[in-house]
C-alpha cells in the first residue's frame, strides 16, 4: 500500500509542474503590466520601467520561470509585488479563514445530504425523492451570490439574527467565530450538498438493489443498520469521490462567497491579487489551490482502501 | 444550566466588547491598502496612512490657507532667496529620537524626486541645510511663489517627515520602515493585506494649540485604536455592516447607498470635504482623432458637465457644475476659457465636428469596471461623443488595466488609448502647478501628453511669480490656453460626504480622509 | 423517439425553446435600446413610467415594466436582450469545450503515445480550480465576448476529454472497430465513423451540463468584475451593477436572477432528461 501512496505522490509532480507552467505563461503572457499600477496616477514613463526593472520584469520570460521554479522547488514563493511580505507569509495569514470556511462547509453539507440522499433511495420514486431532487437541480442553478444576498437581507437584516459580514479568530472566541461563519457556510453548502446527495441518493439506490441487501432484510435485521451498515457503506466510495471532487467547485465557490461576507481569505486574496496582477502572488495562490485539491484527491483515493476491502492496491 | 452559562458567557463578552468597542474606532476605508510608501506612490490610500503615521511642516486648512504645523517660526530673506524654520519644540519620533533639520531636509529631497511640484521647487533650490537640530534653511537661485504651497500640500505626494535613515532610501525603491512622527503608530505586526490596518494612539505626540482645519492645527487623538477594514469591500455589504454597527465609519460610499444610509438609524451623513472632486476626461494627444485641436474641440463641445454628474453622483445636493479646471470657491477657480464647453450645445459640437474634417477614427474610451465612483462616466462620454457624430470603441477592463494601459503611448490599435476618465480631490488640482492635467511638456506630461510651447512658459512664469493678483491673472491665462486646446475636458465637481455611527464626532473639514479628532461616544 | 416522451426533456425543452424566441424577438417585444440612459429616469420602481433619450436626441415616453437600474436603463429590455448573451456564452463555450474535448479525447484515447502527456495536461488543468482560470484569463486578457467564451470553456474541456477518452478506449477494443483496423483504414476514420457515434449520447449530456455551468460562471464573473463588456447586457452584470443597491431597489438583482435560475434550471432538467433516457447507465452513476 505504501508503494501505491508513493507512485500517486509522485504522480502528481507532473500535475504540478504542468499547472505551474500553465500559470506562469497564463500572467507573463497577458498586457497588464504591474508596475504601471504601482507607480500610482501621476507618474511618468521613466518610473515605470525602472519599476519594472526593481521586479525581475525585463528579463526573458524562460529565464524568470526557470528562476521562479528553482525558488519554489526550495519552499521559497517569493514575495509580494505590493506587500513587503513573502507569499508564503500571505497565504498563511489567510488561511485559517478559508480553512475554517471550508471546514464548516464540508461539514454541513455532508451531515444534511448524506442522510437526506439515503432516505431518498430509501422511498425511491415517493414525494421525499422528487422533492430532493428538485431541490438539488435548484441549488445548481442559483448563483452563489444571489443566495448570500437572500440570506443575508433575510436573516441579518430582517431577523437580525446573525452578523452580516466579517470574520473572527477562533482565538479571540468560539461563539463570536461560529456567530461570523454559519451564514457564510450555509451560502456554500447549498451547492454542495445538492451534489453530495444526488451522488449518495444515487449509490445507495444501487447498493440498495443488490442481493446482500434482501439477505440483510431476510436476516431480520433493523431497516436502519440495513441503510447504514451494509447500504451506505457500500455506497461509500462514490460519495467520497464526489466530495474531492467538489472541492474544486467549493474553491470557487469560496471565492464569491469571501467576497460577500468580506470574510479576508485565500479567495479574495486570488480576486485582489489578480486585479493589480500581482504576479507571485497569483502563481503561489493557484499553486497552493491545486495542491490541496491534488492532496486531497489522494487522500480519498487512499480512503477507498478502507472503505472498500475489496479494492487493493 | 449549560444554556445559561453560554448565555452569561455571551453577555459577559459583549459588555466587555461595549467598553472595550468606545476605544477603537473601525473605518472602512475606500479602497485596499497595498503600498505604504506615500512617497513612492500617488495613490490615496498610501496617502491617508502617511497622514496617521507622519506629520507635516506645513498644513492646508479648510481655507485653503497654508498654516504651520511642525514649524514654529519661519522667515524669507527680503530678496526671498534664503527661508529660514524653526522646529516646535517637543517633535520626536515613535522611537524616541527628535526630530531634527536633517531629517526633514533628507525627507524633503526625497519627495522632491517624487512629486510634480516637489520636483518643480527642486529646480529652484540651490541648497539646504541644518544649522541647529531645531532649524533648516533653504536656499534659492532665484524667488520661487510656492515654497510654502509646496511645503504644506495637502495631497499626494505630500511632504511627510521621516526620520533621516528612512528618508535616504532611494526615491525608486519602497521604504521598509514607517516610524513616523505623527499622532498614530502603525501597528506593523497586526498589519494583514486585504484584511486590516491597525494604528494605536501615539501618546507622546504633543498636538499644537489652534483647532483643527484640514490637515492644519492641532491633531489631538480620542481614540485609542484605529482599525482600518480592508476586508469589506462589497458596497452593499459595506452600508450592512454600519448599519448595523459593526462598524464605524465608511469613508467614501458608493453613491447608491445613500439611500439606504439616509434611513439608516444611527447613521449620519458628515460632508467634510466641501471642496470635494472633480471629474475629468482626458484626450491622448499623441494619436488620431484627438491629434487634431479641432477635433478636440468638437468633444469638447459634445460634453457638457451635467449629464455627467447626474449620472454618476445623481443625488443634487452632492454635485455642482464648475467651469474651472481649477476647483471652484478657491483662489485660482475662475471661468475663463470655459465656453466652449459651457456655453455650447450638441448642435454646435455635429457642426464643430464636421467642420474639424473627423474621418470616422472610432474613439477608444476606458472604462474601469471596479471603481464605482467614476465607472459610469465612460458610458455617458461614448453616448454623448456618439450623439456629437463620433465612432466610439468602449473597452471595460478593471482600474489597474486602465492605469496600466494609460501609460502606453502607443496607438489605440495597438494598445493605446483615446480617453480615460478620473476624479481628483481639489488640492491635486487647484493651482496651475499641482494639476498634472494642465501641462504641455509633450511626452514628459501626465499620460495623454499635450504639447503647448505657450502652456509651458505661462507654467514657468507662474512658478517665479510672487505676488498673489499676477499669479490670479496667470491662472486664468493658463487656464484660457488649456480650453483652447483642449488638454482635458472638466466634468463638474461633487462631494462624496462619509457615513458614520452617530456617536462618532469630531470630523476635521478639508479635503483629505484625516483621523485624528475624532471622538466614539459610548455606543 | 422516448426521448420526447420524458417528462424532464419537455419541460426543461420547451422552457430553453421559450427563452430562444425571447431572445430572439426581443427587439418585437416592447424594449428599447438596453444601452441608453437618461439619468432623469434612474433607479424607477417596476411599473412606473419615465423618459427614454434616443441616440437621434428625441425623448421618449416609456414604461419601465421591470424598473430602472443606476443609470436610467430599462431592466425589462436589459433582461431580455441579456438572455441572448447568456445563451450565447452557455452555448458557445459548451460547444467549443465539446470541440476540443472530443479531438483531445479522441487523440488520447485512441492514440497511444498521445494518451501519457494529453491526460497529464488535462489533470493540471483539471486541478487549478475553474473559477480562478477563468478570472485569471478575463481579467489579464481583455473582457470581450470571445475571451469569456474561451475562459468559460477551458476549465470545462478536461472532463469532456476524459469523458471522450474513457469512451473511445472501451470502443477500440470492440471487433468491428478491430476489423477496421485490420482492413487498414486510417486512424482518422477510424475515429470519426466509429468510435465518434457512439459517443454522441453522453456527449449530448454532458453538454447540457457544461452550458448550464457555463451561464453561471459568466454570471459570477460579471459578479466579480470581471465579465463581458458592459455595452452587453447580460444577467450577470446586470445584477453585479445592481448589487450596491440590492436593499434598496432589489428589482436590479431580482429579475435578472429569476431568469438566470430558471435557464439553468431548465438547462439542467434537460439534461438529466436527456441522460435518463439517452444513457441509462450515467442515470445510476449521478
Amino acid at each position: 500500500m505504501y508503494r501505491f501512496i508513493l507512485k500517486r505522490l509522485l504522480s502528481t509532480i507532473p500535475v504540478l509542474l504542468v499547472v505551474a507552467v500553465l500559470v506562469f505563461s497564463l500572467l507573463r503572457l497577458t498586457p497588464g503590466d504591474p508596475a504601471a499600477i504601482m507607480a500610482g496616477d501621476a507618474a511618468n514613463a521613466e518610473q515605470i520601467e525602472r519599476i519594472r526593472a526593481g521586479l525581475g520584469l525585463d528579463q526573458p520570460i524562460v529565464l524568470q520561470f526557470g528562476t521562479w521554479l528553482g525558488r519554489v522547488i526550495r519552499g521559497d514563493l517569493g514575495e509580494s509585488f505590493y506587500f513587503r511580505i513573502t507569499v508564503a507569509e500571505l497565504i498563511r495569514q489567510r488561511l485559517e479563514p478559508t480553512l475554517a470556511l471550508a471546514a464548516l462547509t464540508i461539514l454541513m453539507a455532508v451531515l444534511v445530504s448524506v442522510p437526506l440522499g439515503v432516505a431518498a433511495a430509501w422511498r425511491f420514486g415517493g414525494w421525499f425523492d422528487r422533492a430532493l431532487m428538485g431541490f438539488s437541480v435548484m441549488g445548481f442553478s442559483v448563483p452563489v451570490f444571489v443566495l448570500a444576498y437572500l440570506l443575508i437581507w433575510l436573516v441579518s437584516l430582517k431577523l437580525g439574527w446573525l452578523p452580516v459580514q466579517g470574520y473572527r479568530r477562533i482565538a479571540d472566541g468560539f461563539i463570536p467565530f461560529i456567530q461570523h461563519l454559519i451564514l457564510p457556510a450555509i451560502t456554500l453548502s447549498v451547492i454542495y450538498i445538492a451534489l453530495i446527495a444526488r451522488v449518495t441518493r444515487a449509490s445507495v439506490l444501487e447498493a440498495l438493489g443488490e442481493d446482500y441487501i434482501r439477505t440483510a432484510r431476510a436476516k431480520g435485521l433493523p431497516e436502519m443498520r440495513v441503510l447504514v451498515r451494509h447500504a451506505l457503506a457500500n455506497a461509500a466510495v462514490p460519495i467520497v469521490t464526489v466530495i474531492g471532487i467538489g472541492i474544486a467547485i467549493l474553491i470557487g465557490g469560496v471565492v464569491v462567497t469571501e467576497s460577500v461576507y468580506a470574510i479576508p481569505g485565500l479567495g479574495r486574496l486570488t480576486v485582489d491579487a489578480v486585479l493589480a496582477r500581482d504576479f507571485p502572488t497569483i502563481q503561489g495562490v493557484i499553486l497552493f489551490f491545486s495542491l490541496v485539491y491534488v492532496l486531497v484527491n489522494l487522500l480519498i483515493d487512499v480512503s477507498y482502501v478502507f472503505l472498500d476491502p475489496r479494492i487493493r492496491y | 444550566m449549560r444554556a445559561l452559562l453560554v448565555l452569561a458567557t455571551t453577555a459577559a463578552a459583549a459588555l466587555t466588547a461595549l467598553g472595550a468597542n468606545a476605544q477603537v474606532l473601525r473605518v472602512v476605508p475606500h479602497s485596499n491598502l497595498n503600498i505604504l510608501d506615500p512617497i513612492w506612490t500617488t495613490q490615496y490610500m498610501a496617502r491617508n496612512h502617511g497622514y496617521m503615521v507622519y506629520d507635516t511642516l506645513f498644513g492646508t486648512d479648510e481655507k485653503s490657507r497654508v498654516q504651520p504645523q511642525m514649524v514654529d517660526k519661519w522667515s524669507a530673506s527680503p530678496d526671498q532667496r534664503l527661508w529660514s524654520f524653526t522646529l516646535r519644540p517637543g517633535l520626536q519620533f515613535h522611537d524616541g529620537a527628535p526630530v531634527t533639520g536633517e531629517d526633514v531636509i533628507a525627507s524633503i529631497s526625497r519627495w522632491g524626486k517624487r512629486d510634480a511640484m516637489g520636483q518643480k521647487l527642486m529646480t529652484f533650490v540651490e541648497r539646504m541645510d541644518a544649522p541647529a537640530p531645531n532649524q533648516f534653511r533653504i536656499f534659492l537661485r532665484e524667488p520661487c511663489g510656492f515654497v510654502l504651497e509646496a511645503l504644506g500640500k495637502p495631497s499626494s505626494n505630500v511632504p511627510f517627515i521621516m526620520p533621516r535613515r528612512v528618508a535616504d532610501t532611494p526615491a525608486d525603491k519602497q521604504i521598509e520602515d514607517y516610524v513616523g512622527s505623527g499622532p498614530y503608530i502603525f501597528k506593523r505586526d497586526e498589519f494583514k493585506p486585504g484584511d486590516k490596518a491597525v494604528y494605536l494612539k501615539n501618546n507622546q505626540y504633543v498636538p499644537r494649540k489652534e483647532t483643527p482645519s484640514g490637515t492644519a492645527g492641532g491633531k489631538f487623538v480620542y481614540v485609542e485604536r484605529v482599525e482600518w477594514n480592508l476586508a469589506l469591500r462589497d458596497a452593499q455589504a459595506q452600508v450592512n455592516a454600519l448599519a448595523k454597527g459593526e462598524v464605524d465609519v465608511l469613508e467614501r460610499p458608493a453613491f447608491e447607498s445613500y439611500e439606504q444610509l439616509k434611513q439608516a438609524p444611527g447613521v449620519a451623513l458628515v460632508n467634510k470635504d466641501p471642496l470635494g472632486f472633480q471629474y475629468m476626461c482626458r484626450f491622448n494627444h499623441l494619436h488620431p482623432p484627438f491629434n487634431n485641436p479641432k477635433v478636440r474641440q468638437a468633444a469638447l463641445a459634445a460634453m457638457p458637465q451635467e449629464p455627467f454628474l447626474r449620472a454618476q453622483v445623481g443625488i443634487k445636493e452632492f454635485y455642482r457644475p464648475c467651469a474651472s479646471m481649477f476647483t471652484c470657491n478657491t483662489p485660482y477657480g475662475s471661468a475663463k476659457g470655459s465656453e466652449v464647453q459651457s456655453k455650447s450645445n450638441m448642435k454646435k459640437a455635429q457642426e464643430l465636428l464636421k467642420a474639424s474634417g473627423y474621418d470616422g477614427t472610432p474613439v477608444l474610451i476606458m472604462k474601469p469596471t471596479d471603481l464605482a465612483a467614476i465607472q459610469k462616466l465612460p458610458d455617458v462620454a461614448a453616448q454623448l461623443l456618439r450623439q456629437a457624430g463620433f465612432k466610439v470603441d468602449l473597452q471595460a477592463m478593471d482600474w489597474n488595466s486602465v492605469v496600466s494601459r494609460r501609460a502606453k503611448k502607443e496607438p489605440p490599435a495597438q494598445g493605446g488609448w483615446n480617453v480615460f476618465c478620473t476624479a481628483w480631490v481639489a488640492p491635486d488640482i487647484w493651482n496651475p502647478l499641482a494639476n498634472a492635467a494642465i501641462g504641455g511638456a509633450g511626452e514628459k506630461s501626465w499620460f495623454g501628453w499635450p504639447t503647448d510651447a505657450e502652456l509651458e512658459k505661462l507654467r514657468d512664469e507662474f512658478a517665479r511669480a510672487t505676488e498673489e493678483p499676477k499669479k490670479k491673472a496667470l491662472a486664468e491665462a493658463i487656464q484660457a490656453r488649456a480650453f483652447e486646446i483642449g488638454t482635458h475636458a472638466p466634468l463638474g465637481e461633487y462631494v462624496n460626504p462619509l457615513a458614520a455611527r452617530k456617536n462618532v464626532t469630531g470630523w476635521v473639514i478639508g479635503p483629505g480622509d484625516i483621523y485624528w479628532n475624532v471622538k466614539k461616544n459610548g455606543d | 423517439m422516448k426521448v420526447l416522451a420524458n417528462w424532464s426533456v419537455r419541460i426543461g425543452g420547451a422552457t430553453l425553446v421559450l427563452l430562444v424566441l425571447v431572445a430572439l424577438a426581443a427587439p418585437w417585444l416592447g424594449t428599447v435600446d438596453p444601452t441608453l440612459f437618461d439619468a432623469a429616469s434612474r433607479d424607477l420602481r417596476p411599473g412606473e413610467a419615465g423618459e427614454v433619450t434616443t441616440l437621434e436626441g428625441e425623448t421618449i415616453r416609456h414604461v419601465f415594466l421591470m424598473g430602472s437600474d443606476s443609470f436610467g436603463r430599462d431592466i425589462y429590455s436589459r433582461v431580455l436582450y441579456g438572455a441572448r448573451a447568456s445563451l450565447v456564452v452557455g452555448i458557445s463555450a459548451a460547444l467549443m469545450a465539446l470541440l476540443f474535448g472530443v479531438l483531445l479525447g479522441l487523440a488520447a484515447g485512441y492514440l497511444r503515445s498521445l494518451d501519457g502527456p494529453l491526460m497529464r495536461v488535462m489533470d493540471g488543468i483539471m486541478a487549478i480550480p475553474a473559477i480562478l482560470i477563468a478570472i485569471a484569463l478575463v481579467a489579464l486578457w481583455r473582457g470581450s465576448l470571445p475571451t469569456v467564451i474561451f475562459a468559460i470553456a477551458i476549465p470545462e474541456i478536461p472532463r469532456v476529454t476524459r469523458l471522450v477518452r474513457a469512451l473511445a478506449l472501451s470502443i477500440r477494443e470492440e471487433p468491428y472497430v478491430e476489423a477496421a483496423v485490420a482492413l487498414g483504414t486510417p486512424p482518422g476514420r477510424v475515429m470519426f465513423r466509429h468510435i465518434l457515434p457512439n459517443c454522441i449520447a453522453p456527449l449530448l449530456v454532458q453538454a447540457t451540463y457544461t452550458c448550464a455551468f457555463a451561464i453561471l460562471l459568466e454570471a459570477i464573473l460579471s459578479f466579480l468584475g470581471v465579465g463581458l463588456p458592459p455595452d452587453i447586457p447580460t444577467w450577470g452584470n446586470i445584477m453585479a451593477e445592481g448589487r450596491v443597491q440590492f436593499v434598496a431597489y432589489p428589482h436590479n438583482v431580482f429579475f435578472p436572477g429569476v431568469f438566470l435560475a430558471v435557464t439553468v434550471l431548465a438547462v439542467n432538467v434537460f439534461g438529466d432528461g436527456l441522460r435518463d433516457t439517452l444513457d441509462p447507465k450515467m442515470a445510476k452513476r449521478v
